[in-house]
């Protein structure tokens, strides 16, 4: 897959030291799995960690420890190696779904466009942009960190055009319009720490109900 | 018995430029691939051959041995994470029997033991102490051979040694910045400022296995 817009590797960093909030990590996960590139990095800052376990401290387990662990053993089914699932959305999006593109809820929140809330920690929210082919989402800016992962289309904005599998990250000083090509329908996934301000866009109360 | 630990989610805020940003750069003649006087067949045993014979053989005594060595670590890297003895004691074993349960999905052309049980054991800490799952990403295809190339596992595994040699010789302050960070204790600017972890060729090997795969499936 040819993606042009990777995570950048703190990102990554953080991901595989487990030290983001679960909607990150979703985001994380779902580019990664798409992107062999930033997959390598996470695996690679993984062998840190394993390198920190074959440094660390050791803390003696309790004598019966072994003889407990060896009798739980019996009670366990081995898993077979995982296969890969098919659709649009990535299996760990899919985890979250309940299925792929089809088992989407989605609820309109005007212009078209529609998105489905994914049921994280609420320390930072996610969810699933389906803009209409051609519309802009409007003029927005968010607190804090956001990024969006295109997972069918793509989309424009003042600097580039983004693609299957490339993850746009903006901080909270940009303010953006992406518009969807006009080709397809673009269905993005979305993460943000804070919830997004529409300029103008719809009334505060609104934003409230649909929870943008 | 589980207790009540705040959560230690850091707020992330990725720098969009790198340049000019802070970064503590650290110097490790990584690359340089010194000759390795502690081989997998030297003083360690041959994790990976325990765990061969684990997925193939349900093997206990190699169980075992793995338990014995690895269990008092997860112990300890989970207490350092934050959790009190008894939680880590029970999470310790909760990690090795992940082991036995998922044996037939390590890959050695990938990671080390000891990375392959740091993933499981980072994993089952954010599950206790925050009571989230851990999205993962999608599982790659396995290619039709059952056993990747032997050359490709000792590259790795040799690689996986250096690593840790590399760990212990740097400044004690800067392993301690990194040990935080898996310890899940820095916020995200602090992690932010962690360039140049001494990562050597592993990144690139890695790189070269997921080709590999998904050459496989084609």
């Amino acid at each position: 897959m040819n993606i042009k817009h990777h995570l950048q590797d703190d990102t990554l960093l953080a991901y595989a030291a487990g030290n983001l909030p679960e909607a990150f990590n979703l985001i994380v996960a779902a580019h990664v799995s798409l992107c062999d590139e930033c997959r390598a990095v996470v695996e690679s800052y993984d062998s840190i960690g394993g390198a920190i376990i074959d440094n660390t401290e050791v803390a003696d387990v309790s004598a019966d420890s072994l003889a407990q662990t060896l009798a739980r053993l019996d009670t366990v089914t081995r898993e077979p190696r995982s296969t890969p699932r098919p659709g649009t959305l990535p299996a760990p999006v899919q985890n979250y779904i309940g299925g792929d593109l089809d088992a989407v809820r989605w609820r309109p929140v005007g212009m078209g466009v529609k998105q489905a809330i994914l049921s994280t920690s609420d320390t930072a929210s996610a969810r699933l942009l389906m803009i209409p082919a051609g519309v802009a989402i409007p003029d927005h800016s968010h607190e804090g960190t956001e990024m969006t992962l295109v997972l069918k289309g793509a989309f424009q904005d003042e600097d580039d055009r983004f693609a299957r599998g490339d993850i746009e990250v903006a901080d909270g000083s940009v303010s953006h319009t992406p518009v969807a090509d006009i080709g397809e329908d673009c269905i993005c996934l979305a993460v943000t720490e804070a919830p997004l301000k529409f300029k103008g866009f719809l009334p505060k109360v609104v934003q409230k109900l649909v929870r943008i | 018995m589980l207790t009540e630990i705040q959560s230690r989610e850091s707020s992330i805020r990725p720098t969009r430029n790198r340049v000019g940003s802070e970064s503590i750069v650290l110097n490790i003649a990584m690359d340089k691939q010194r000759p390795i006087q502690k081989t997998l067949s030297g003083s360690d045993p041959d994790w990976v051959a325990l765990m061969q014979r684990v997925r193939d053989h349900q093997d206990r005594a190699a169980f075992s041995d793995l338990f014995t060595h690895f269990a008092p670590r997860i112990k300890g890297f989970l207490i350092k994470s934050g959790a009190d003895a008894t939680m880590a004691e029970e999470c310790a074993q909760d990690v090795m029997t992940t082991l036995w349960r998922k044996a037939d999905q390590f890959d050695p052309t990938r990671a080390s033991v000891a990375t392959w049980i740091f993933t499981i054991a980072r994993n089952r800490r954010i599950d206790m102490l925050r009571r989230q799952n851990r999205p993962e990403p999608e599982e790659l295809p396995w290619g039709p051979e059952p056993e990747p190339d032997q050359a490709d596992v000792i590259a790795l595994q040799q690689d996986s040694v250096l690593l840790t040699e590399a760990l212990k010789t740097l400044p004690a302050q800067q392993r301690d910045l990194i040990e935080k960070a898996y310890f899940g204790d820095l916020t995200q600017s602090e992690i932010a400022s962690l360039t140049g972890l001494p990562l050597g060729t592993i990144k690139s090997r890695i790189r070269l296995a997921l080709d590999r795969l998904r050459h496989l499936m084609k």
